[in-house]
């Protein structure tokens, strides 16, 4: 069978998968739709988080971005694996307790408010928004790259299939088909790891063999990786440092805040049973989170190794560029691998040199999708990889939908404007809220705003420095009131945006950056993206004097406080 | 009626107090194996090595992440005995409903 039919064959069952899970498992309650009707076992919740948090820039691209900034990539591992820490610790067992279907409600109950409300649904709208669009781009360009169709009729199809699930089955479909994408996922990304591993090092466990030996000599993959580097005039891939460790530090805690901020990630903890569950599976999402998010650094170090190797296969003597291999030639077809033959000698030099590299353009996510062909893998792998590639990007746009979805039909419709919808009329409008944000995310993927490329540190810096102190002062700092915390929601907000912007431009556009994207101007070397921690302790410090300042919040909200932090009485999610 | 309350309420204090202390002990362990072996102290412990990694980077890459999973379990199954010690746990059919 072709590799293209083959495609076909394996995307194609997947989807027919996703579908037929759709048509069982249809919402017949507003608490289906919300919250999967709070009866989500912890580990199938924690399966379902894991799919709903690894997106395509998991999946296709933090493996690339690993493999060309070395140790600098650990930013990545630590912060999105961390923040789930701070998540079980933190929030997710409180705002179970709490009981409620959204974060914006749990805003505007504690701090007896709409106002609180309407602030939290505009950062979780944001926040949401810039990040689904990412998912839609990876969506039609995973379509387009496999499947060898165009753009726009990928991203027709994809959204076609959120469409059926999201819309009929809300949370609980979305749950149920997240399961199944991540079991996707997880052996599309593993399966051509530990062939690379067995090929490279004669270990099968990517995280050990990227501490072995090379097969068949006593030198460590790693220090073979540092000297070839070290030999084409480039830093060191074990000690290569992201701008400086203080700028390492704030990003780090940046993303980990973020993490736990983000409200896609939170709802799913409002499906399972009880508090003790929502503590449990947040360890068991890390779990099946770090099953990728330790195979990446392998996957990364032995791609970026295979990829000199191919264009030097022994030291001094570089690839003749026409007998490069088949692989090289496919990705040279799309554009995102090019060579240029500078001295014209027929080899293809790489070095660290811009006048006389060769490679003159190696895209990162070639990394994780070129790995089955480079290590020569049958083509049903490769196969695999094209549907674990779009099982991410569609279970991320799901949870972020319905995050969206629900924000607006439960909070602004039935929690401000029209308390006294029944039951069956909020399932209606939470139906017509998700079509309309599956077609408002279908338009931006189509039409990427310019701010596209920017729209990571946006999502991640609106859930640091806003949503994130909110929920938490929320629950251990029984004295903060409504002047607080609004006054520290938007203090955080202002400064993470003024950050942004003034570096990257007025909503990305680079003209109207009014101090340059330059590094000397960084506040204490501190780069944009990395900016979100520091909006979070803005936040802190506001909310924390403007409550000292105003009056106490009434007893009945300290009651409240109180009622959250002991996990008897929990019942199950409600709106009532 | 009123003793009963009093007891409850102060139970309820030593259980979010003890719930706070193992809360403290876990960040400082996250902080430690992620901020501090990952970032800080890289450097002087990057010159260990183990097998083929050298610690500062394993700790950054791979064992930061071996100490969150294994942190939030422990903190789930200490915080499940706080629960039962304190008794402030669900009741068994509770939220099955």
């Amino acid at each position: 069978m072709t590799l293209q039919s083959m495609t076909y064959l394996v995307v194609g069952t997947t989807f027919a998968l996703y579908i037929g899970i759709a048509i069982w498992a249809r919402a017949g309650t507003t608490k289906d739709f919300y919250v999967a009707g709070g009866s989500v076992h912890p580990v199938a919740n924690g399966m379902a988080t894991a799919a709903d948090w690894m997106s395509a820039a998991s999946f296709i691209s933090m493996a690339g971005l690993i493999a060309f900034m070395g140790y600098g990539g650990s930013v990545f591992l630590m912060g999105w694996t961390g923040g789930y820490v701070l998540l079980a610790m933190l929030l997710a067992p409180y705002l179970r307790k709490f009981g409620k279907f959204t974060v914006p409600e749990f805003i505007g109950d504690r701090y007896y408010s709409k106002a609180a409300r309407i602030v939290a649904v505009v950062c979780l709208i944001v926040a949401s928004v810039t990040y689904v669009i990412g998912q839609m781009k990876g969506i039609g360009v995973a379509f387009s790259r496999f499947l060898e169709v165009d753009y726009d009729i990928g991203l027709t199809i994809g959204m076609g299939i959120v469409f059926v699930y999201a819309v009929m089955g809300g949370m609980k479909g979305i749950t149920y088909t997240q399961i199944a994408q991540y079991c996707v996922l997880i052996l599309a990304y593993t399966i051509p790891a530990i062939f690379i591993s067995l090929s490279l090092t004669g270990n099968p466990v990517p995280q050990l063999g990227l501490g072995s030996t090379m097969a068949g000599s006593d030198v460590f993959l790693l220090d073979r990786l540092d000297q070839v580097l070290r030999d084409l005039g480039f830093l060191e891939y074990t000690t290569n440092v992201r701008l400086s460790l203080t700028n390492m530090f704030m990003y780090t805690m940046s993303l980990m805040i973020g993490t736990a901020g983000l409200p896609h990630v939170i709802i799913r903890f409002f499906t399972v049973p009880k508090v003790k569950d929502a503590r449990s599976s947040a360890g068991w999402a890390l779990v099946f989170i770090a099953i990728l998010y330790t195979t990446a650094p392998s996957v990364a170090a032995m791609a970026r190794l295979n990829l000199i190797e191919t264009i030097e296969p022994t030291p001094g003597e570089y690839m003749v560029y026409e007998e490069r291999p088949d692989w090289v030639r496919n990705w040279e077809a799309t554009g995102l691998l090019a060579f240029e033959d500078k001295n014209g000698d027929g080899r293809i030099q790489y070095t660290a040199n811009a006048d006389t590299n060769e490679m003159v353009q190696v895209d990162r996510d070639i990394m994780v999708l070129a790995n089955p062909e480079i290590a020569g893998l049958p083509n049903w792998v490769i196969a695999l990889v094209a549907a674990g590639g779009l099982a991410a990007a569609l279970s991320t746009a799901a949870g972020l939908l319905l995050a969206i979805s629900s924000a607006i039909s439960h909070d602004l419709l039935k929690g401000v404007f029209r308390p006294d919808i029944t039951e069956k009329q909020e399932l209606r409008a939470s139906r017509i809220a998700m079509a309309g944000a599956i077609l408002l995310a279908g338009y931006l993927g189509f039409n990427p705003p310019d701010f596209a490329a920017g729209t990571v540190a946006l999502a991640f810096g609106l859930a640091a420095s806003s949503i994130f102190p909110a929920l938490m002062m929320g629950i251990f700092y029984k004295r903060m009131n409504k002047e607080g915390a609004i006054a520290g929601m938007v203090a955080g907000l202002g400064v993470t945006l003024l950050y942004v912007f003034q570096h990257k431009g007025i909503m990305f556009i680079a003209s109207t950056s009014f101090l340059g994207d330059m590094s000397p101007n960084w506040f204490l070397g501190i780069e944009p993206n990395a900016f979100g921690a520091v909006g979070a302790i803005v936040n802190f410090t506001v909310a924390f004097v403007v409550a000292k300042m105003t009056t106490a919040p009434p007893q009945e909200i300290m009651d409240l406080v109180e009622h959250i932090r002991v996990p008897a009485g929990a019942g199950a999610a409600s709106s009532h | 009626m009123l003793v009963i309350e009093g007891n409850r309420m102060s139970q309820n204090r030593s259980y979010w107090k003890a719930n706070l202390r193992l809360v403290a002990l876990c960040l400082a362990i996250w902080f430690v194996v992620s901020y501090l072996f990952g970032i800080i102290l890289v450097e002087p412990l990057n010159k260990i090595q183990i097998g083929g990694y050298k610690l500062g980077f394993w700790f950054a890459q791979q064992g930061s992440i071996y100490v969150f999973v294994i942190l939030i379990f422990f903190y789930a199954n200490r915080m499940g005995k706080l629960d039962r010690e304190h008794g402030v746990h669900e009741d068994d059919d509770e939220g099955r409903s």
